[in-house]
């Protein structure tokens, strides 16, 4: 079932909307990050990006740019909590990260979804059914029928009904991109990060994600319509522009918030004009 | 340029290796002392998924190491045990055949062949699966989802292996006992079966059926939870795999070697 595209007119602008809260109350972050300084997993004494002050509000759409290896997928991995910052403070839903005992941590991770990048991280021995599942029958301590309904109509949201039985290694990396968005999204995450999700892609799946992030973000899914609040971190800016409402790019170590789609015009920083050359020379 | 994998000063060398030691053994107590807390804790949590997982790995380090272990059962009967009765008849020592095959087989050989086996079989296919898992980011994977990595991959293995080496055992020392018997029974030893398990029955105390449970348990656990730490303990690139699991070899045959002493020690004192 393909996801319909909402009409590009109904979707607010502006990095201050926060819907959902009410008038004159402006509502809790969902992560927060202080003068953080964020380490490679890898390599953990070696620091990727310093000084970042960084605030995630609900239903906000950032994506971050920057080269290809430059920083980001440390920064998703820790914004997510499954690192903590060298330095700084991070708050995740208004708890401080290093304050939590792991229950706590384990609770504030699961109400955040990450989409690895490069295949997405599955689990090779699982099919694509048990990997969305897994998750749920975790949390829930219930079999796999238990769960079928909402694991079926998670594969049916994103395509995947048809591949259940297949193994990842049996799949070309879009489909295993998007069996790693139904496992991300089982457990119905408030914040969603993703990694690089349009890299490798061909058109089809390409547009196939835009237009479901689109409906994720602006008019959320299922039933329930519950919007989304969902980071891109992303080599290339320019497929974001539509879409996105904030901007930021990591360049030589420094976290640089750029704003809305209108700072970016006005915005000098050398490595976005370059990156972005193509695209504001023709629109 | 590379350089010589040959150590400039041996003084240096031991010293770092023996630093190396210390640090290995402190993280490997420190990842059994967080596998046996989570084990304790988080048994009866999500049965649903760790049940089945456990289930499984009972049936691939034991059931499915059957043909194997009933083929070594029978080498074993066949060149240690059926030569030892042999032999003990020849020079009229018959009445000790229970004691030397409680000693040789019940004591000795069957739990220790039976972990060599385990750790041969499953242990280094532990290693090159939870290595492969952590290189390829499965680990932060499962960390991303709320899904403890130890409940869900070490719990499992910890409780197969245990199982296994515990019941492969048994069924090993069975196996041994009796075709030793029949390799006597082919020399034309004269000896009865009812004499030689008679005496068998006679020289085995309950100590050991206990001794005999728990160190077929704990070389389950040591080969656990070594190889699990030697995979998924510090990130791994793929690369390093096979180094982890030639690690995980030499660490575990030390310790269940180590064990082993430690419990032959507990058997003279008995």
């Amino acid at each position: 079932m393909e996801p319909t595209l909402p009409d590009r007119r109904a979707i607010p602008n502006g990095a201050a909307h926060l819907a959902g809260s009410a008038p004159g109350q402006r509502a809790q972050p969902l992560i927060e990050l202080r003068s953080a300084s964020v380490c490679s997993a890898e390599q953990p004494n070696q620091v990727v990006v310093q000084g970042l002050n960084w605030t995630i509000e609900e239903h906000q759409f950032w994506v971050v740019g920057g080269l290809p290896g430059s920083g980001k997928t440390p920064l998703l991995e820790t914004a997510a909590g499954l690192w903590r910052p060298r330095a700084g403070t991070h708050l995740m839903f208004g708890q401080d990260v290093a304050e939590m005992s792991s229950g706590d941590l384990d609770r504030a991770r699961r109400r955040v979804g990450l989409v690895f990048g490069d295949g997405g991280r599955l689990f090779g021995e699982l099919t694509v059914l048990r990997n969305v599942a897994l998750p749920l029958c975790y949390h829930r301590e219930c079999g796999e029928h238990a769960v079928a309904a909402q694991v079926a109509a998670l594969l049916a949201d994103t395509g995947l009904s048809l591949l259940a039985d297949y193994y990842p290694s049996q799949l070309g990396r879009g489909w295993r991109q998007r069996t790693a968005l139904a496992r991300a999204l089982a457990l119905g995450p408030e914040l969603l990060f993703l990694d690089n999700p349009l890299a490798g892609l061909d058109p089809r799946q390409r547009r196939w994600w835009m237009e479901f992030l689109t409906q994720l973000a602006w008019t959320g899914l299922g039933t329930e319509r519950r919007r989304m609040t969902v980071v891109v971190a992303a080599d290339d800016l320019r497929p974001w522009l539509g879409m996105a409402r904030q901007f930021a790019l990591i360049q030589e170590r420094r976290w640089v918030p750029l704003g809305t789609r209108a700072d970016l015009e006005r915005c000098t920083e050398p490595l976005l004009r370059e990156l972005l050359a193509e695209a504001v020379d023709s629109g | 340029m590379f350089e010589s994998p040959l150590p400039r000063s041996y003084t240096k060398f031991v010293g770092n290796w023996l630093l190396a030691s210390g640090e290995n053994a402190r993280g490997l107590l420190a990842f059994a002392l967080i596998t046996l807390g989570v084990l304790v804790t988080r048994f009866g949590q999500a049965a649903a998924v760790i049940h089945p997982l456990i289930v499984a790995q009972v049936a691939r380090a034991g059931i499915r190491m059957l043909p194997m272990v009933s083929f070594l059962a029978a080498a074993l009967g066949f060149v240690v045990i059926g030569q030892t009765v042999a032999l003990l008849t020849r020079v009229g020592a018959q009445h000790l055949v229970g004691t030397v095959m409680v000693t040789a087989v019940v004591r000795e050989l069957g739990p220790l062949v039976t972990a060599l086996v385990v750790l041969l079989r499953v242990g280094t296919a532990s290693v090159v699966e939870l290595g492969t898992a952590r290189a390829m980011g499965e680990v932060e994977a499962l960390e991303a989802l709320g899904v403890d990595p130890v409940h869900y991959l070490v719990v499992p293995r910890v409780c197969g292996m245990a199982i296994a080496v515990f019941t492969l055992s048994a069924y090993l020392i069975l196996g041994t006992l009796a075709a030793g018997y029949l390799f006597a029974f082919l020399q034309d030893v004269p000896l009865t079966p009812a004499e030689y398990f008679r005496q068998i029955a006679l020289a085995l105390t309950w100590q050991d059926f206990v001794l005999l449970a728990l160190k077929t348990l704990l070389f389950g656990l040591i080969i656990a939870v070594v190889t699990c730490y030697s995979g998924l303990a510090r990130p791994l690139r793929l690369a390093e795999v096979s180094a982890a699991t030639t690690r995980a070899l030499v660490w575990s045959l030390v310790a269940c070697v180590f064990l082993d002493s430690v419990f032959i020690v507990v058997y003279l004192l008995m």
